[in-house]
């Protein structure tokens, strides 16, 4: 905050601090549009890079619920679900409509589907909730499995696109794959960093914290509880789409199932609930560490050990380390990075 | 007319072995506060480890026995590794540990005792018992008795014990149970000892119906809604939300399935217990929260 | 701001630590790299443990004592994947350009979810995705697919042999009309990927076709065969995979549909399936195109150089011979069998995938190679080509009698003319909405046919 007292009183600006974007932000986007893809393998692009990309993005839209607005949910995988199969009903019933746009309304698919599972919200809290959204999960993969219509009626019940045809070339190269999730994900971050500092983020948290003093203090809290599932079905629906289609190729309901949802709230726990830049932590750590895992198990352990034995030993293993989070810092790995930035910035005094 | 009864008492049956299951969520949330997602994990993990015992030779009661000396042992693990470092979290924070604590038991287990599924015989034959014409499972009957005959001896415990007390005072009001001297971190280790030995008797009678393998630590997706339409705090709830989801899935699927191709019971009981939640926000039995600014 | 560039020099680096991580090499260059998606981990370990265990013996007994096959070795490697297919997917993606200077010539599946996401990967990279009795059934039309496999049984001769083998027992197809045969059915693709085959079957033998699904994971299955009782059944005919399996034949006793009129498909037919259902299985009958039983002369061969000598991979010995370890031998059998065709066309050297699909297309074993491996019995007689990519269709039936699987039937064939058409119905409807121009036989690198 900085305060230029030289000026005269009648000259001072209006707000008190800058808003300097300092140079992190350009580096880190100069980082993953040009470098990466110049320096980056085929693998590392495809099955590293574009799934951490989306798990951020399915990430930011839990987050906007679970960590912003206090709504718990475990229906992520559904509403992804929601996502990847609006897309693909678009893609192939709507002859001309190109992938982004196929996306964009795939999320507001999403985000409606999303707002009716949200009205639960309105009665139902905590726990309650939450187990509520199962329902959701569970309906909505039960519906993308029953009905032949949502995936065309082909046999094996999974989805794909022939061609991804952003706006008339082909981006189903591994490049343009990467691409296309960048740009996304890149766009509807700065969206949600936006989002979550203005009133309606200021209006989530305080329902979070407090929705009875909330609704006291004039908040519409069941219209902005409702708000929260629909935009984070948005997100989550985009993400379930790229997944399928950026990511995987063929998905079916199989990859938005239970698990899916774990996995998008461990990020979330992981990470940091109620910030930005901790989905991206956390996606990080969710998708890299069972690989890293199983890299330092196997190299020390492997033919001594009977590898059922040492694949059990490393879900034990994962499962400790969230607890450990958990005890070590419950505001997620984001705190934790934040507390260290911190302590740099007053080094060499104590923090 | 006779396809109504045998769907709905066989519904009825099926929903105590649910009932089975949600009791242990309710133990330990009603005494420690923690939702424990891990109850699956822990039913399968005790299943698991009797059966191993028992095909090692060793006979039925001692097998038991050992089982539940195990148990014990992981209650108090759990509560010096994971409650003590938790204490005084959000309900979140403590939820998503007993998620981490699944993938640890489930890891263990599997890891320890293999992966193969092992057949439990309790000698119920599952043969059907016919009452003027309808069809009962012997085997549903028996699990039924079991069910009774476990909350029998939990009230008896609740109410009689010093112990039971105790927990009583704790789940009412943990600050003033512990400004009068009650150990809660002992009290914790108990409650989740007597969850790990109702899983165990769950898990047996579940292992008899469908075999002691992975899957069964699956049943929790199952007592979910149980609980929430019994309500998180009342064992009697967990009863009483067993046999309405038991009968409403049995009878939905009969009923309502074929006319939207079949197969609904994954969501068909969550559904009910929303709409359960909508008319009594906390479940039937459950305790209103009271929220203050 | 700068602590914005400190978390990001520092999540930077953090990345970078991990990003230095990669896999280690494991082979080298002279070796043919097998890579293996497997699962010890989750509900379907069960199975998982066995069919790795039979896979990684045959694949040593080849190794050590074939001395490789015509001197190529044979790298193998494990990678976890809990059945999920996005993993599956993710291991694909690792070890599709092969390890050290080793290529890979094909890739085992594991799984019909994860035939289904990798089929146009694998059409797209070249690489032959080996899935035996399961994978995508139109993809046994190998020009459309020329990357797909879904070897020896695909699930429309599933339907047939089990039809055959119901009018077999009912002595003649003459003798079909009018019966009930009841399908309870795995809600899922899986299951209901015979549906279209029983319906052909069923207007052509004019017996009577219902079709009752079972919600994953299905330990509670009364509602279903309530309806099954109602029915009143001649044949079941049981689509399930993993606990619904015993689940529904408990439930199958207690409704009064006794063991021996139920008939299980293919992954619904092994040890793990019946003995949690104790008695009420005995005489339950299934589709084996991997019978169960040590007692084959591969299972002797096996027995003296790895089973005996302690280097099999199975924890305990008592599954030597069980349904997924034979599962594990014969995928092994086949790919290696495979291997060997090729190398008569390329050299006695590791093959690429497109090489890999040349080998598996002309794989052919007749009885008397089959007498050679010691697989006679266990294995039926194979013949592939490039529009046929199943190239057996044929199983045997085997009974449970509470204690092990007895074979009660020699092999059986499906009646693939009849179900030609519809696999080709379907593989055009794909090749249109792909884009896709069905490739001429033998178009392959370097050979005029």
């Amino acid at each position: 905050m900085t305060l230029d007292v030289s000026r005269e009183y009648d000259v001072q600006p209006l707000w008190l601090a800058d808003r300097k974007i300092g140079w992190g932000v350009p580096l880190l986007l100069v980082l993953t549009f040009v470098v990466i893809p110049l320096l980056g393998n085929e693998y590392w692009l495809n099955a590293i890079f574009v799934p951490f990309l989306i798990l951020s993005l399915a990430g930011i839209g839990l987050n906007l619920l679970t960590g912003y607005a206090g709504q718990t949910s475990l229906g992520s995988g559904g509403f992804m679900a929601v996502g990847a199969f609006a897309t693909f009903s678009l893609v192939t019933h709507v002859k001309f409509i190109s992938l982004p746009p196929a996306l964009f309304l795939a999320g507001l698919i999403a985000g409606l589907v999303g707002l009716v599972f949200g009205i639960p919200s309105g009665r139902i809290k905590g726990f309650y909730l939450m187990v509520s959204s199962l329902a959701a999960q569970f309906f909505l993969e039960w519906v993308f499995q029953k009905f032949p219509w949502f995936y065309n009626y082909g046999s094996s019940g999974t989805i794909s696109l022939p061609r991804l045809d952003i706006f008339g070339f082909n981006g189903g190269s591994s490049i343009g794959r990467y691409y296309l999730t960048l740009v996304i994900v890149v766009a509807l971050t700065w969206v949600a960093a936006n989002l979550v500092r203005s009133h309606v983020g200021r209006n989530w948290m305080a329902i979070r914290d407090m929705d009875t003093a909330a609704a006291v203090i004039g908040i519409p809290v069941d219209r902005y509880k409702i708000l929260a599932f629909a935009v984070s079905s948005f997100y989550l629906g985009i993400a379930g789409a790229l997944w399928a289609f950026a990511y995987l190729g063929a998905a079916s309901v199989q990859s938005f199932g239970i698990a899916r949802s774990f996995q998008i709230i461990f990020i979330i726990i992981i990470g940091g609930m109620g910030s930005i830049t901790g989905n991206f932590i956390g996606a990080a750590f969710i998708s890299l560490l069972p690989l890293a895992l199983d890299y330092t198990v196997q190299s020390i352990f492997s033919g001594h050990v009977d590898a059922g034995l040492l694949q059990n030993i490393q879900k034990a293993i994962f499962g400790f380390l969230i607890i450990w989070f958990l005890i070590k810092e419950p505001d997620g790995i984001a705190r934790l990075v934040k507390t260290f930035g911190e302590r740099l910035s007053a080094w060499p005094l104590r923090f | 007319m006779n396809l109504f009864i045998e769907t709905f008492i066989g519904g009825l049956l099926a929903g105590t072995m649910y009932s089975l299951v949600a009791i242990g969520f309710v133990l330990i949330y009603k005494a420690s506060g923690v939702f424990n997602f891990a109850q699956g994990s822990i039913l399968l993990f005790s299943a698991l480890t009797f059966v191993t015992l028992k095909e090692s030779g060793i006979p039925f009661v001692v097998a038991v026995g050992i089982t539940i000396g195990v148990l014990i042992v992981g209650a108090i693990a759990i509560e010096r590794l994971l409650l003590r470092p938790l204490a005084n979290r959000s309900p979140m924070t403590l939820f998503m540990a007993t998620l981490g604590l699944s993938y640890i038991v489930e890891g263990l287990a599997q890891g320890l005792m293999g992966a193969q599924v092992h057949p439990l015989d309790l000698g119920i034959e599952d043969v059907p018992i016919f009452i003027g014409g309808v069809l009962i499972s012997q085997f549903d009957v028996v699990a039924a008795i079991t069910a009774l005959v476990l909350v029998a001896i939990l009230a008896l415990l609740f109410n009689k014990t010093r112990i039971g007390i105790s927990l009583r005072a704790v789940a009412d009001d943990t600050r003033a149970a512990l400004s009068i001297g009650i150990n809660l971190n002992r009290i914790w280790q108990i409650v989740w000892a007597v969850a790990g030995i109702v899983g165990l008797v769950a898990g047996m009678l579940w292992g008899a119906r469908q075999g002691v393998q992975f899957s069964l630590s699956l049943v929790v997706l199952k007592a979910l809604p149980v609980l929430i339409i019994g309500g998180f705090t009342s064992i009697g709830g967990a009863i009483a939300g067993g046999l309405i989801v038991g009968a409403a899935e049995n009878l939905a699927e009969t009923y309502i399935g074929p006319f939207i191709g079949g197969g609904i019971t994954p969501w068909f009981a969550y559904f009910l217990a929303l709409a359960f939640l909508y008319v009594r926000p906390a479940g039937l039995f459950g305790e209103l929260a009271i929220e203050r600014v | 701001m700068r602590s914005f560039l400190l978390k990001t020099i520092l999540a930077a680096a953090l990345a970078g630590t991990t990003l230095s991580v990669l896999p280690a090499a494991h082979s080298a260059p002279g070796e043919q790299y097998v890579p293996l998606p497997t699962y010890r981990v989750g509900p379907y370990a069960s199975s998982g443990t066995l069919w790795w265990a039979g896979e990684r013996d045959y694949f040593r007994y080849i190794n050590e004592v074939e001395g490789g096959i015509d001197g190529v070795k044979l790298a193998v490697e494990e990678f976890e994947t809990e059945w999920s297919p996005d993993r599956t997917v993710e291991v694909y993606e690792r070890i599709k350009n092969g390890r050290d200077g080793s290529p890979v010539a094909f890739f085992f599946t594991h799984g019909t979810p994860a035939s289904y996401a990798l089929i146009e990967k694998g059409a797209a990279d070249k690489i032959p995705l080996i899935d035996p009795a399961g994978g995508r059934t139109e993809s046994t039309d190998g020009k459309v697919f020329p990357y797909a496999y879904p070897l020896l049984f695909n699930y429309y001769s599933q339907a047939s042999v089990g039809i055959n083998y119901i009018a077999q027992k009912e002595g003649g197809f003459d003798k079909l009309k009018g019966k009930k045969i009841v399908t309870v059915y795995h809600d899922s693709a899986y299951g209901r990927e015979t549906q279209a085959a029983v319906e052909l079957l069923a207007k052509k033998y004019g017996f009577e076709n219902f079709q009752i699904p079972v919600a994953d994971p299905g330990s509670e299955q009364s509602p279903q065969w309530r309806q099954v009782r109602e029915i009143k059944p001649d044949w079941v005919f049981l689509r399930t995979w993993g606990v619904s399996t015993p689940v529904a034949i408990k439930t199958a006793a207690r409704f009064g549909v006794p063991a021996d009129r139920i008939i299980g498909d293919v992954w619904a037919g092994s040890e793990a399936d019946v003995i949690p259902a104790g008695a009420a299985a005995k005489g339950y009958q299934a589709l084996a195109p991997y019978p169960g039983g040590a007692n084959f002369e591969i299972h002797e061969r096996l027995r003296k150089s790895i089973l005996d000598t302690g280097k099999s991979d199975l924890k305990d010995p008592k599954f030597f011979g069980a349904v997924y370890y034979n599962i594990g031998l014969i995928n092994a059998v086949l790919a290696v069998e495979a291997l060997r065709t090729g190398h008569t066309k390329f050299g006695n050297r590791p093959l690429n995938g497109e090489e890999g699909r040349w080998a598996f297309e002309h794989l052919e074993i007749d009885d008397a190679r089959l007498k050679k491996i010691g697989f006679l019995g266990l294995l039926q007689p194979i013949k592939l080509s490039p529009s046929d990519h199943e190239g057996g269709g044929a199983a045997r039936i085997q009974q449970w009698d509470g204690e092990k699987w007895n074979l009660v039937t020699d092999w059986i064939q499906a009646d693939r003319e009849t179900l030609r058409p519809l696999i080709e119905a379907k593989s055009a409807a794909y090749a249109k909405e792909h884009g896709i121009t069905p490739s001429d036989a033998g178009k392959t690198t370097g050979k005029a046919e």
